[in-house]
């Protein structure tokens, strides 16, 4: 699919109504297809919750659904706590774009935005695994230089409930024995058989706040910086991402030596961790 | 809002009952037991009869197979195969099906084939199709492992409801009833059957095989499967290896007559149980590996699965639910060898 605006959409739809003739007999039926495509605005996924999730994130920003923007997920989560996403746009890189920030929502979630990742100086790929409370889209939605979103997603289906009941951590206690501790370490040559991965884990028990008497407890923060303090990437993470978040990043280039690793939660607790190859 | 159900059993169980979904769909059965051919049962789900029939496979032993099918109302989620061997002595039973309605009938087919009184009913292991028919031996010591008693207790609940869900009028009246009583593992006189109840595990924590070494049969619960992708949330692998090495040796020392899986078709030989080894190697193999080289969940995911496993029954959807619930495990293995640097003193605070 090339990336059409969505503007351009709605026209060529009206546009071969109009042209058919037929607009005054189906003048009824065709207003009704109108409503109906307004319903999803025109996502491929055909989901109603689209033109607000447009709304609530993008503004008023042009949008392009793009095969650019590459979302891949199980297409059944087999455990609705842990469902792992895969997104890469480097497609829209080799189309010569500059990526500004990419923004993950799952439409049908209790929260829907479960991060935003910043790739200054990585690529922009990201692993990841997140809560999904019922079956619903996954969009990545990338901000480009010249303003224009490019939106990417695949459909998860699940049999529910992964935001509201507490994680394995929580339900047992052991998560304060272990609150921000950090696993890092480097990778290489794995994606295409090139390059760096940074896989990180921090321990945190990623409470989504929609769990009885237990308040919303997460990550906020996290970002990787080399030791002349240029920041790699910068990301912003929500109630929606898993406990004790295993996040994998992809350094195109080896990493100069030391990088340090900081982040803080929403408790004002800290997370620093030095990290080399 | 307040929690649907407890964690972890909830998603335990329905892992398991998904898992247990798709245990029969592609494979045709292949060649069964010599002593006669399978006749698996017929449900009728007007009359919610399960259509058991019972089957001999050695002296005083029969099967009755679960459906080769697809985990479905049109089957009444009959897909296990259960036994008992009626010696003068009495008659066990071996698990006792999904459902209360399956465990009447159960002990009405018995009846059918024998006079003699029920007078033990074991358990293999905690799973649900293995003791839910319990009800219906309300008069006898049900029994089981200890260690698959304590999770029949923990986990029953949430296989209830979720039977319920799959399997509708067929679950009527069935309360999860766990085995009452724990049993010792060893060798113990039957009715003239020098009989074994050896306890291994891996498939679950705790995994009871029934040998006779009278007449060579072995009832290997969920240790072997045939056919298809063995399940494994409740798994550990090199635990179940060890017990698929443990149990070979001692079929062949029987020797071996029938050897009957909980799930998949009867049969005469080590067939099951080398295809059980062999995927569990190649998934152990499978995981380490992706875990050293940094891959992700999604991509373990995608990998190729080879020619050999991928006419198997339940493939792919047993191949996610396993990577899904044993990769997490090779990862932190993985992110933990190697150092990471220092940490940095931060003393963490509570967050509330």
């Amino acid at each position: 699919m090339k990336p059409t605006p969505l503007a351009l959409r709605h026209w060529r739809r009206r546009d071969w109504l109009c042209q058919t003739g037929l607009g005054a007999a189906l003048a009824p039926l065709t207003s009704l297809a109108l409503a109906q495509e307004d319903h999803t605005g025109g996502d491929p996924l055909g989901s109603m919750q689209w033109p607000v999730v447009r709304r609530k994130f993008l503004g008023g920003e042009p949008v392009v659904f793009s095969d650019q923007v590459l979302v891949k997920g199980p297409p059944f989560a087999e455990d609705a706590m842990n469902v792992p996403i895969l997104v890469d746009a480097r497609p829209l890189l080799a189309a010569g774009q500059r990526i500004e920030r990419i923004l993950l929502v799952a439409d049908r979630n209790p929260v829907q935005h479960i991060l935003s990742f910043e790739p200054r100086r990585v690529l922009p790929v990201l692993a990841f695994r997140f809560r999904l409370e019922q079956g619903s889209p996954v969009r990545a939605m990338v901000r480009t230089s010249d303003g224009r979103w490019h939106v990417g997603q695949t459909w998860v289906n699940a049999a529910g409930g992964g935001c509201t009941v507490p994680g394995v951590t929580r339900a047992d206690g052991s998560w304060s024995q272990t609150l921000n501790q950090v696993q890092a370490r480097f990778f290489r040559n794995v994606l295409d058989g090139q390059g760096m991965r940074l896989r990180v884990r921090v321990m945190h028990p990623m409470d989504t706040g929609l769990v009885a008497g237990i308040p919303a407890f997460h990550i906020e923060e996290l970002e990787l910086r080399d030791s002349g303090d240029q920041l790699w990437w910068r990301m912003e993470l929500h109630e929606p991402v898993s406990e004790n978040p295993l996040i994998t990043f992809e350094l195109g280039q080896s990493p100069p030596g030391t990088m340090v690793l900081r982040g803080r939660d929403n408790g004002g607790n800290r997370i620093y961790q030095e990290v080399s190859a | 809002m307040t929690p649907r159900r407890a964690p972890r059993p909830a998603w335990v169980a329905l892992a398991w009952l998904t898992a247990a979904a798709t245990l029969w769909p592609l494979a045709a059965p292949p060649a069964l037991a010599q002593h006669s051919t399978a006749t698996p049962a017929r449900a009728d789900t007007t009359r919610l009869d399960y259509g058991l029939q019972p089957r001999q496979i050695a002296r005083h032993t029969w099967v009755i197979e679960g459906a080769v099918d697809d985990f479905s109302r049109a089957n009444g989620c009959n897909i296990i195969n259960t036994g008992f061997i009626a010696t003068p002595a009495g008659v066990i039973v071996v698990n006792t099906g999904p459902s209360r309605l399956y465990g009447e009938q159960q002990r009405r087919a018995i009846a059918r084939v024998t006079p003699l009184p029920v007078v033990r009913v074991l358990n293999l292991n905690l799973h649900p199709d293995y003791f839910f028919g319990n009800q219906a031996y309300a008069d006898v010591a049900t029994e089981a492992l200890a260690g698959s008693i304590a999770g029949m207790q923990a986990e029953g609940k949430a296989y209830e409801d979720n039977l319920f869900r799959l399997c509708g009028d067929w679950m009527k009246g069935t309360e999860s009833t766990p085995a009452q009583q724990a049993l010792a593992p060893g060798r113990l006189d039957f009715g003239g059957h020098r009989l074994e109840l050896r306890r291994l595990d891996g498939h679950t924590a705790d995994d009871l095989v029934l040998i006779d070494h009278s007449t060579g049969v072995v009832f290997a619960g969920g240790l072997v499967f045939a056919d298809r992708v063995p399940t494994a949330p409740h798994a550990e692998l090199p635990a179940w290896r060890q017990s698929l090495h443990r149990l070979r040796e001692l079929a062949r020392a029987l020797p071996l007559t029938v050897m009957v899986p909980s799930h998949g078709p009867v049969h005469t030989d080590l067939r099951g149980l080398e295809q059980t080894l062999d995927w569990l190697d190649w998934l152990e193999q499978t995981l380490a590996r992706s875990a050293a080289q940094g891959l992700d969940l999604g991509e373990v995911l995608r990998q190729p699965i080879p020619e050999r496993f991928q006419r198997w029954a339940a493939m792919p959807a047993e191949y996610v639910r396993s990577v899904t619930y044993l990769y997490p495990r090779h990862e932190l293995a993985a992110l933990r060898g190697t150092s990471a640097g220092p940490v940095a003193p931060v003393a963490p605070v509570t967050g509330q």
